[in-house]
């Protein structure tokens, strides 16, 4: 607590030097649009001890707030993209202006990234069972060999970016990473599940230890939320 | 071992309030440190062994990426911890100034401009400012990206990844930059490699 303690005075000392600027910040209330950001499905504690509350709480209600935002700030000009569903707009940023590709790239993919992250966590880890059991001893050579390949993926991401694991209509699984907010969206495929491995995800309990976030994340993956998603992917109603 | 890890030109304390101890400890003894280490494992019987950093990243750009990586980070902390100081910012020397009024619109534009950067630099990356073709420019670049390797000679670099930041202000990036251009940047240490560029 004293470590955060120190953490708040210095970010009030900081704050007195701008508090011009951050006036400024907070004034921008998030436009009117066609995205909105859901409340986290548990209380941001849910995840303790392997992710802090305070690291939810600034994720879910400042990173991904701003992605929401910045989203639809882009698309106010374009009533026509954004009527578009948010995975079909991203399976096809070819045909979105170039005047708003990179923002909606970067903020719907962020968007879409987020609201898959938050929804698939809350959980008590453990391992799946059924259906997606098998598909995963089928495809990534059991749960044992699927957790050191989607570790290793995330610890070798150069940066920011994501691991997923991606599911196609037949259930083929497949684990991929990404860099920034790409998504496989991007390449019209399917998330099943995905961490997020930006510095913001970790860095408050880990710092530059982001082997052990991937390590622990698997302790608050909620099994059930996955197998739903699994069950959608093969009925083809899966989206973000 | 072709990398060493330089000691901070200054106690680790002794840039707060605007970066915190325990995020120069993490940057430089951790960060910084490994990138050295798995720089100087990667050069390990290849042929770039022995070079200097400057060789390094401009060699194994485009060609080995892992490699890239841990120079161009080497070569980014080595300067980024030397364009800091206590009590920084403050007037820009005359030399620098001049060149920023004829070639950027003006000190306080630059200003803007560069905090821009940093801004605009989606994920992790560096905000630059650089000589290329003799004139002044802003830059920015992804990773471990540096305009060693756009035709360019860096005389003042930010770091954006969060880790360089994340301890003391979170998510607001804006804010780390402004405190960087108003209080912490060592424009001797920028005048210095202005004076060396061609
Ligand atoms: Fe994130
Ligand atoms: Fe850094």
């Amino acid at each position: 607590m004293a470590h955060y303690h120190r953490r708040a005075l210095l970010a009030g000392a900081t704050a007195l030097t701008f508090a011009a600027s951050i006036r400024q910040a907070s004034a921008q209330a998030a436009p009117a649009g066609p995205y909105k950001l859901d409340p986290l499905p548990y209380p941001a504690n849910a995840n303790e001890p392997h992710i802090d509350a305070k690291t939810m709480e600034i994720h879910h209600g400042r990173h991904h707030q701003a992605y929401v935002t910045n989203l639809n700030a882009a698309l106010k000009e374009h009533a026509d993209l954004a009527k578009k569903p948010l995975h079909e707009l991203l399976a096809s940023l070819d045909q979105v202006p170039q005047s708003v590709r990179t923002a909606i790239r970067n903020n719907g993919g962020g968007h879409a990234n987020h609201a898959m992250f938050w929804q698939i966590m809350g959980g008590k880890g453990g391992e799946p069972g059924g259906e997606l059991k098998a598909a995963i001893d089928r495809d990534l050579g059991g749960f044992e060999a699927m957790k050191k390949a989607f570790n290793t993926a995330g610890a070798g991401r150069f940066g920011s970016g994501w691991v997923f694991v991606t599911v196609d209509k037949a259930g083929k699984l497949a684990i991929t990473s990404k860099p920034n907010q790409d998504t496989p969206l991007m390449d019209g495929e399917r998330v099943l599940f995905g961490n997020d491995v930006w510095e913001h995800a970790y860095y408050l309990t880990y710092q530059n230890r982001r082997p052990d976030y991937l390590a622990a994340w698997w302790n608050v993956v909620d099994w059930s939320k996955v197998s739903e998603r699994f069950a959608a992917a093969k009925a083809g109603t899966l989206t973000i | 071992m072709t990398f060493t890890l330089p000691d901070l030109p200054y106690a680790y304390d002794a840039l707060q309030p605007y970066m915190s101890k325990e995020t120069l400890e993490f940057h430089h003894d951790k960060h910084h440190k490994a990138y050295v280490d798995t720089g100087n494992n990667l050069l390990k019987g290849s042929e770039l062994e022995g070079k200097s950093v400057e060789e390094i990243v401009k060699a194994s750009y485009g060609k080995n990426q892992p490699l890239f990586n841990n120079a161009g980070q080497h070569y980014n902390h080595i300067h980024f911890w030397q364009w800091m100081k206590p009590n920084g910012g403050g007037a820009i020397p005359g030399s620098i100034e001049k060149r920023i009024e004829s070639d950027l619109g003006g000190v306080e534009k630059f200003k803007a401009d560069f905090v821009q950067a940093g801004i605009g630099q989606f994920g992790s990356g560096w905000a630059w400012l650089a000589v290329k073709n003799g004139k002044l420019e802003i830059m920015k670049t992804p990773n471990g990206e540096n305009p060693l390797v756009h035709g360019a000679e860096p005389i003042l670099g930010v770091d954006v990844w969060e880790h360089s930041y994340y301890i003391d202000y979170r998510n607001r990036r804006p804010d780390y930059l402004k405190a960087f251009i108003e209080n912490l940047v060592n424009w001797e240490h920028v005048e210095e490699m202005l004076s060396k560029t061609a």
